[in-house]
């Protein structure tokens, strides 16, 4: 799986943490009602996968799989970015 | 639906919103080509700007620095010289040029982090645009409009994912410099009203110009007690005493009554 964390570039991750890392997925959409579990949940997600993944090469063009928010993202910036398009209601 | 995946949908439909297409699949390689070297421009703009930023805010960082020790040596010259008030006065000025300071190395700490980001990011996006320019022309040599369409809609969406990132990174760090420029913009305006003193010395604020009057008066003691030294003899420790004495405007030893 390709795993983009914005700013940052692309990681291939092996399959077998995906698991893992939905956990911690699950962790950062509930941290996202509350702003001071935020970045802790954010920066674990980012480290598992900087830990997990093998960084891609910059010139390989490839499709992400999952497009991960940047390291220093703001809950605000985070939920602005997911209610731009109306998916989230306020 | 976890987090992810909303936003890696919203991400993607954003960053493919950014390329558009043209009827011959061929000819959108090349537009979207152009596009890329626009982007990668503006990316390389945005990595001086945000340096520029950065050397404005240390040279503000070190003239702010220069101020300060300035006023501790102020205040370290006024306390030998018995005047407390001044030495007060001196180290509140520091301390708020400190808070002043701390402000500032974080916002320098930050503008580093964003420069060194988006330096990565054109080096990416550069190393990205060369592989997208060989498979276009590898495609464009290769396959007819019609077959071309599957290959270029890989390389697509590749490159477009960059694009959008890179297009966010680029805002961003806009947005951080046109705020440091305005924070910069106002210091210097403070520095230059003298409400933090001037660093340049090329004015004398208040503390400075008691300090050398003081010194002045005790140089003209100095002298005037090393003087009486050579003449007389042995009148030369009340005169040390009055130099070093708390008031500024202490009354020199009359000369006249003690030869």
């Amino acid at each position: 799986m390709i795993v983009r964390i914005m700013g940052e570039g692309q990681y291939r991750v092996d399959d077998v943490v995906i698991e893992r890392l939905n956990e911690l997925d699950d962790a950062l959409e509930e941290a996202l009602a509350d702003e001071a579990a935020f970045p802790a949940a954010l920066s674990a997600l980012l480290s598992a996968v900087r830990m997990e993944g093998e960084q891609l090469a910059d010139d390989e063009l490839v499709t992400s799989d999952v497009v991960l928010p940047s390291g220093d993202a703001t809950v605000d910036e985070v939920r602005a970015l997911l209610t731009d398009e109306g998916l989230i209601p306020d | 639906m976890g987090m992810w995946q909303r936003f890696t949908m919203i991400f993607k439909s954003k960053a493919n919103k950014a390329l558009d297409r043209a009827e011959d699949p061929r000819e959108t390689l090349d537009y979207s080509y152009e596009k890329q070297l626009e982007l990668l421009q503006k990316v390389r703009r945005g990595v001086a700007d945000v340096a520029t930023s950065r050397k404005r805010l240390e040279l503000q960082i070190g003239q702010l620095d220069q101020q300060s020790a300035k006023l501790e040596s102020q205040a370290k010259a006024a306390l030998s010289q018995g005047r407390e008030d001044l030495a007060r006065e001196a180290l509140t000025r520091r301390s708020a040029l400190t808070v002043q300071l701390q402000d500032l190395h974080a916002q320098l700490a930050g503008l580093q982090d964003q420069e060194e980001k988006l330096t990565q990011a054109s080096q990416r996006l550069q190393a990205k645009v060369e592989s997208f320019r060989t498979k276009k022309e590898t495609i464009k040599a290769t396959y007819s409009a019609a077959e071309a369409q599957t290959k270029i809609n890989e390389a697509f969406s590749g490159i477009s994912e960059e694009l959008g990132d890179v297009g966010l990174a680029i805002q961003r760090a806009e947005d951080k410099t046109q705020a440091m420029q305005a924070r910069a913009g106002a210091i210097d305006e403070l520095l230059a009203s003298g409400a933090l003193d001037d660093a340049t010395g090329t004015t004398k604020d208040s503390i400075t110009a008691e300090l050398e009057r003081m010194s002045s008066n005790s140089e003209v003691e100095d002298t005037l007690a090393a003087m009486k030294a050579e003449i007389g003899g042995g009148t030369a420790s009340p005169a040390v005493e009055a130099a070093g004495a708390p008031a500024v405007e202490a009354p020199a030893p009359k000369p006249a009554q003690e030869s």
